[in-house]
């Protein structure tokens, strides 16, 4: 196997610290283990939580190029792996009957299935690729589980099949992620092939450190207020609770409007950029309003 | 290979002989045998290849790093995040007891030892002999005022250290631990908690916040300092639990404190037995529920069949291949969305069942023509306007619970009579699109069941099922009359948990 990336967990996080991805324990942990055990990294967890970054982020303290896979439903062979150029095929096959009339079959599909007619997909460009690579598999769960197939050969022996050409294994095995927003469950020879990773909403002082890192001319104080309102408005019972991104365009928007410190009135006029639906809207707003003993909690 | 952090303090009954430090492969490999052994007896799904892959990761990472330990472990076994607490909860017992012995301890370094046996038999003795000293201001035998002033300074100023510390005391003074004795780590907890009065407390920390404030606390500030206090009581209490089942592994033994703690996992958990804090957990499984099934199920409308070959496309594009017909076309074809009905009994023992069945086909209206509710007890009463033109489905519920008109005589339930009115008032709206939903254990108080009503709807509806709460060995017994209904029915399902419920959504659509 290749050399190890990583010396150790804490490098891999003060690295990724170094390219604004602020990671913690658990999750650094997880991508030295998966660069050690040769295994790909399924990351699970709300939207906007930072899965998609941290490939990124990885990739780049790496110096990789990321390969990515951008998953949606129909997504097929042709599209993730690779696909045979049957425009160019076709011609060939015009152009040999043509000016050669007894040239067999034989010659002609050695010739047309050859890798001048093959067109790479991110799955076999990343495992053919010469130079570094992270593969990132983007929300994996769109895809119907029937295609997910396609994924178990790479993953586990990091090869591909192509029947007319036999199997084209790894130049390198590449660090791979897969995301996963969990709207469908995924296979267990899925899982099984990866470690798995939830990413959830940062705790506050993670956020702040977020906010911090992100919006460079925010006040310490004002990240914190950001903070502090993001976590309650979490606890509120929500359609969709507020993103990572939402957060900071939020803290962004204070900024723009030169607040530095928070109140009521300023939270309620801000609160749809960190909340999408309106019921959502009206309930954080409601809460902001009020005082602490409304804030027991109300239970259905 | 690493050693244990610092020396192992006294030995165990459970582990006499076994050296510390000797973490060669075969020690490590049995103890994570036993270990997923455990897993798989609180029903978590691991297969051999995860049990190989534990084995690795645990080799590339410091064993005496507790923390890293847990996270390679989980990312190896635990491939469903609602199954993190079941994790949790077995890794703590586990490894709790073993810790300081097998140097994945963090414990070790903390204090000599908090599940001695003598400190064990000394519980409630108020000896305190075999704490540690100068631990954050733990002295011995602190008054209930010292050990509340302790408690209120740590949660104060956050100080991790000085929390667990009165956790430890609070649990060595309250919680009457006895060795052997037969009762769960919940009602020590109880004792513990109800003796340190976190809500007073709560009010002392708000009093101070509002004195330190220059001016008075807005009520948006108020209620920041108040869901900062409470995480960090929230942090004591769960101190507090870690105490106590250090305590009780060192009392009873690994394999036992880990069964008397299985839980089932959130999509397990039945609707008719659910106790508050499992209550909870659902609320929690729901959401993600919802919103998967609401994914999927759009996608299967959209992409359920490959519709018939689309020829005139196929053909217009063959003609940049030379008239090669290279790409086919098909077309999609729209199923017609039904129309659902849902019939609700919400009387006591089955109104969670109703409440998260009603939430759960709300939350995927989208996925059906229309949906309309009726809920009843022995009277029945639609509710449908209380989920229009709101978002809010726990709100609308709520309105359920509170607002619908469902006693006609004395609120115990009478399915016939609750049939018979809704074929009056509403029978003519069903139709060849709708789907009939009934809900509800069929326990009729020995009513006549009026069954007629049942078959007349399966005539007129597209389908009509009956999901039952209940276990299917109880069916029909004692007042059930399931069976009756059920022979009109297209379909009788027992719903007991969540699994069940969205594998019969799955089925619906
Ligand atoms: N830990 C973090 N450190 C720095 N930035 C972060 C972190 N987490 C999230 N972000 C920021 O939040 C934004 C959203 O992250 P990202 O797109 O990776 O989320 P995601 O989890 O992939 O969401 P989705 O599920 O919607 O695809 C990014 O722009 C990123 O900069
Ligand atoms: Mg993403």
């Amino acid at each position: 196997m290749s050399e190890p990336r990583f010396t150790d967990v804490d490098s891999v996080r003060e690295q990724l610290r170094e390219v604004d991805y602020l990671s913690d324990e658990g999750i650094a942990g997880i991508v030295y283990l998966a660069d050690r055990l040769g295994k790909p990294i399924l990351v699970e967890g709300p939207a906007g939580t930072g899965k998609t970054q941290l490939a990124k982020s990885t990739a780049e303290i790496l110096g990789a190029r990321l390969v990515r896979l951008q998953c949606y439903e129909g997504l097929d062979e042709s599209k993730a792996l690779y696909e045979w150029n049957y425009k160019k095929q076709l011609l060939r096959i015009q152009a040999t009957r043509s000016d050669d009339e007894d040239s067999g079959w034989a010659d002609i599909s050695d010739d047309i299935f050859s890798d001048e007619f093959l067109l790479t997909r991110p799955l076999l460009e990343a495992i053919t690729a010469d130079d570094p690579v992270v593969l990132l598999i983007d929300e994996v769960d769109r895809v119907e589980v029937e295609t997910e197939a396609l994924l178990l050969e790479i993953l586990s022996d990091y090869q591909v099949s192509i029947p007319e050409l036999g199997t084209i294994e790894a130049k390198q095995v590449p660090l791979v992620f897969l995301t996963s927003n969990n709207t469908r469950e995924l296979s267990e020879a899925l899982k099984r092939r990866c470690l798995y990773l939830h990413v959830d909403y940062p705790d506050m002082d993670r956020e702040k450190e977020i906010v911090l890192t992100k919006v460079p001319e925010i006040t310490e104080s004002l990240a914190d207020q950001v903070a502090r309102i993001v976590r309650s408005v979490r606890q509120l019972e929500l359609k969709k609770a507020p993103s990572v991104s939402e957060t900071l365009d939020w803290a962004n928007t204070l900024l723009l409007l030169g607040v530095d410190k928070v109140d009521a009135a300023t939270a309620s006029d801000t609160v749809n950029i960190l909340l999408k639906y309106q019921s959502d809207i009206a309930k954080a707003r409601k809460e902001f309003a009020s005082d602490s003993e409304a804030f027991e909690g109300s239970s259905a | 290979m690493s050693t244990p952090a610092g020396s192992a303090p006294g030995t165990h009954p459970g582990d006499a002989g076994e050296v510390a430090g000797a973490l060669a492969g075969p020690a490590l490999l049995e103890l994570l045998s036993g270990f997923i052994v455990e897993l798989r007896e609180a029903g978590l799904p691991v297969s051999l290849t995860e049990n190989l892959d534990a084995m690795a990761a645990v080799r590339e990472i410091p064993l005496e790093d507790r923390s890293a330990f847990k996270y390679a472990l989980a990312a190896t076994l635990v491939k469903n995040h609602a199954h993190w607490r079941a994790f949790e909860t077995v890794f703590e017992v586990y490894f709790s007891h073993r810790g300081s012995h097998y140097g994945i301890g963090d414990e070790a370094d903390a204090e000599t030892s908090p599940f001695d046996d003598e400190d064990m038999d000394a519980a409630g003795q108020g000896d305190g002999s075999g704490q540690g000293q100068g631990q954050g201001g733990a002295g011995e035998n602190l008054t209930p005022e010292e050990l509340a002033q302790m408690l209120y300074q740590s949660l104060l100023q956050a100080d991790q250290a000085m929390m667990r510390a009165a956790a430890r005391q609070s649990v060595k003074r309250y919680a009457g631990m006895e060795p052997g004795r037969p009762v769960g780590g919940t009602y020590y907890l109880y004792r513990t908690l109800r003796n340190l009065d976190l809500d007073g407390m709560l009010e002392q920390l708000m009093d101070a916040a509002r004195e330190q404030a220059p001016d008075d606390l807005t009520p948006l500030e108020e209620r920041l300092e108040h869901d900062e206090y409470e995480s960090r009581i929230e942090q004591f209490k769960q101190e507090v639990e870690a105490e106590i089942r250090r305590r009780l592994v060192a009392d009873r033994g690994v394999e036992a404190m880990a069964k008397t703690l299985r839980k089932p996992l959130p999509e397990d958990i039945d609707f008719m037995h659910a106790s508050r804090e499992e209550m909870v957990s659902l609320r929690k499984a729901l959401q993600p529920l919802t919103r998967r099934l609401a994914v999927r199920l759009a996608r299967k409308r959209r992409h359920g069949r490959k519709g018939a070959l689309d020829f005139r496309n196929t053909v217009r594009h063959s003609l940049s291949y030379g008239g090669v017909p290279a790409e086919p076309k098909f077309r999609y074809p729209r199923p017609s969305k039904p129309e659902i009905f849902v019939i609700a009994d919400i009387s006591g023992s089955v109104a969670a069942f109703a409440r998260f069945t009603l939430h759960l086909v709300h939350a995927i209206a989208g996925q059906f023509s229309k949906v309309r509710s009726f809920v009843f007890i022995d009277g029945v009463d639609e509710v449908t306007s209380f989920f229009e033109g709101t978002e809010d489905i726990l709100e609308a519920i709520h309105r359920v619970n509170t607002e619908a008109d469902v006693v006609w005589v004395d609120g115990h339930s009478d399915y016939g009579h609750a049939f018979e009115v809704f074929w009056q008032r509403w029978g003519r709206d069903i139709g060849p699109k709708t789907t009939v939903l009934i809900l509800g254990d069929a326990r009729n108080n020995y009513h006549a069941s009026q069954s007629w009503v049942i078959k007349e709807m399966q005539h007129k509806a597209r389908h009509v099922y009956w999901l039952n709460p209940e276990p299917r060995a109880y069916w029909d017994t004692g007042d059930s009359i399931v069976g009756e209904y059920g022979v009109h029915c297209d379909g009788t399902f027992e719903c007991r948990n969540l699994r069940q419920l969205e594998r019969f959504v799955d089925h619906l659509v």
